[in-house]
């Protein structure tokens, strides 16, 4: 048992999770990928402004279309902007040159993005960015500063300015400044904002959709078989002697 | 039926081999819980294979094909997320399981005569499985892999006069490039794995010419019945076949519970930055290898002085290597009269837990920065030089401390029941 044990713990050792990055703190977006209805309204969002200058080139519309419940020619109707047929991947509308002379960098492809920065960077970055006169575009980013992107979506959340106290001569965030709001109030707006990063969660990875529900079967099948395959075994085993 | 096998048995040893390495090889009847994991390795390297091939009909080794590749199979490819997850997710078992078979070895003395060549050829496997993992860890050309491999490659330009030469050699390039992933290609998906395959083969040969050890560290063949079976002995099939199938489904449950829930076990089994594609201009916050290969590079890191006028970069690439040197020295370090655990002394089991311990810290120092402060009192790469010392005085110091070891008793038979 005592060795059992200490081999439990050699397998879950590496469980611990690396330490935090430094920098702002993020903000936890509660993700649900069983929630149809925000994954649609943020495949909306998502297709209507992102894809403008990024791309989700590892994605297809018709694959996005039968994971979320929307048909083709409801694809069709609302979502191809950038491509002709449904079967195609999601490129960006803006040509990814023209970006990069009008932005300095290319914007950068978004289909994985939700596993490398994580749903709560994104969830916390599209509600962080504030107006900095400082900037070339305008705007700045308390989680990701001095970023080439503006605000697209300054119409819904209105313009904010952040606001550092002085903390031993080093400028600490205090706190955003609602300057100009905009067409959403801040919770629809956060709310909206769960809806993308919902859908950005599923983007990443489409097979999580499934992959967990199937794993429920594994293990129960697994379970029962480990039932019969202890019983062969102890009964093969009880000529030893 | 008979007849069949009559006619197959004239012109190939079909019964023979069956009875010799199966139904008539007798195997000690006090297998413990430790004794699970050759087979199970065995397994994972079946499933590497399988899961490999169905991954190489869709991956492109091409710089600017294979990180979409990937995506494709994760995302078009019918099952392809699973064979994937599957074939990352084995990887790291793979080692998990590699190393609880060698900590097995070290428990139970299966280094020790007469089964020296068995080790040093276990030892080869774990060499061409870490040359395995390190260059399939480059095909899915995230920014991760580039980086990964551009350091581990420069190790070798840290060698004096050849060094630049044999880095830009082994890469085909100044930089990771295209000509150093379709040789990573070739290397993991054919030369490696043939090379792993013709080892194990030889490895349970030679388990089965010398007979398997066992937690008593007792030669079971030196007992024998009058019909010439050791007593203590059992036959491989049906005894242990179906004890293995309890132990790898005990394995599966664990590592189909991984698979399915999480792939990438918060970035220890896939790393975050692995999901952005390689990017020569722009390096990860901070470089680190998967957790397989942190202790060696803790082992690097930690040597940080230019002793005798020889750069603190090669002493690093020396002692990584000595790490692994050491192992192959193991069956001739030993003195203890007794190969098991049970019978040895406090000296052995102290030096035993010393050694798992420092493994275990330079594994988790791996991953962390040199200069940071994670574990107690001070900088990592102080621990990670305290772990490095105490890592090689296991193998320094065993020709003393195993003699000089105060042993018990060993039985003439294995301990049951």
């Amino acid at each position: 048992m005592k060795k059992i044990l200490l081999v439990f713990l050699f397998a879950i050792a590496p469980l611990a999770t690396f330490a935090a990055e430094e920098g702002p703190r993020l903000d936890h977006v509660n993700i649900d990928l069983h929630d149809k209805p925000s994954l649609q309204r943020g495949a909306r969002i998502f297709v209507n402004y992102c894809l403008s200058c990024h791309s989700a080139s590892y994605m297809r519309y018709n694959r996005m279309g039968h994971d979320l419940g929307i048909s083709d020619e409801l694809v069709k109707e609302n979502l191809l902007f950038a491509a002709n047929k449904t079967g195609d991947l999601m490129k960006a509308v803006m040509p990814s040159d023209d970006a990069k002379a009008w932005f300095g960098v290319a914007p950068p492809d978004l289909s994985d993005e939700a596993r490398y920065r994580g749903p709560d960077w994104i969830y916390t970055y599209l509600r962080s960015f504030y107006r900095d006169p400082n900037a070339i575009s305008g705007w700045n980013n308390l989680v990701f500063p001095h970023v080439a992107m503006p605000n697209v979506l300054y119409e819904w959340q209105g313009e904010q300015r952040a606001v550092f106290k002085n903390e031993n001569g080093i400028e600490v965030f205090e706190r955003f400044e609602l300057d100009k709001p905009g067409t959403m109030s801040p919770a629809d707006y956060d709310k909206a904002m769960r809806d993308l990063v919902n859908f950005m969660v599923y983007l990443a990875e489409p097979a999580k959709l499934v992959r967990y529900q199937i794993g429920v079967y594994v293990l129960v099948f697994l379970a029962v078989f480990l039932v019969f395959a202890y019983l062969l075994k102890k009964e093969y085993w009880k000529d030893v002697h | 039926m008979q007849k069949l096998l009559a006619w197959i048995d004239d012109r190939f040893p079909l019964t023979k081999v069956w009875e010799e390495h199966l139904s008539k090889y007798y195997a000690p009847k006090n297998f413990n819980f430790w004794y699970y994991f050759g087979s199970l390795a065995l397994l994972i390297l079946v499933m590497q294979i399988f899961t490999g091939i169905f991954l190489t009909m869709n991956y492109k080794p091409d710089t600017n094909l294979a990180f979409a590749s990937v995506e494709f199979i994760m995302r078009d490819v019918d099952w392809g997320w699973l064979i994937r997850y599957l074939h990352s997710t084995g990887a790291s078992f793979f080692f998990i399981v590699v190393y609880l078979h060698m900590f097995r070895g070290l428990l139970y003395g299966s280094y020790r005569n007469p089964r020296e060549l068995l080790w040093l050829i276990g030892v080869v496997i774990y060499v061409a499985l870490m040359a395995e993992a390190f260059m399939g860890y480059l095909l899915p050309w995230g920014n991760m892999s580039y980086w990964g491999a551009q350091v581990i490659i420069n190790l070798a330009s840290a060698i004096p006069v050849v060094g630049n030469g044999l880095s830009e050699w082994i890469r085909g390039d100044f930089v990771v490039s295209d000509a150093t992933l379709n040789r990573f290609f070739a290397f993991h998906v054919i030369a490696v794995p043939l090379i792993l395959v013709a080892l194990v083969f030889v490895h349970i040969v030679a388990l089965h010419k010398v007979g398997s050890n066992n937690p008593d560290g007792v030669e079971i063949k030196k007992k024998k019945g009058p019909d010439g079976i050791p007593l203590d002995g059992i036959p491989f099939h049906p005894y242990y076949t179906v004890k293995d199938i309890v132990g790898v489904t005990v394995f599966l449950i664990i590592f189909c519970a991984v698979v399915f829930f999480a792939p990438e076990l918060k970035g220890w089994f896939l790393e975050a930055d692995n999901f952005v594609p390689a990017n020569v201009l722009q390096t990860p916050p901070d470089i680190k290898p998967l957790w397989y290969f942190t202790p060696f590079y803790s082992i690097l890191r930690a040597n940080t002085h230019a002793f005798f006028g020889i750069e603190a970069k090669l002493w690093g690439v020396i002692f990584m290597g000595l790490a692994i040197v050491a192992l192959f020295f193991l069956p001739w370090l030993d003195r203890s009269p007794a190969k098991s655990i049970r019978y040895r002394g406090w000296m052995y089991k102290t030096a035993l837990t010393i050694f798992v311990a420092s493994f275990l810290l330079l594994g988790y120092l791996g991953v962390k920065k040199p200069d940071d402060i994670d574990f107690i009192l001070f900088k990592n790469v102080y621990w990670a030089q305290i772990g490095t010392i105490l890592y090689f005085a296991f193998f320094v110091l065993m020709p003393w401390y195993s003699k000089y070891d105060k042993t018990k008793p060993v039985p003439e038979r294995v301990t049951w029941k």
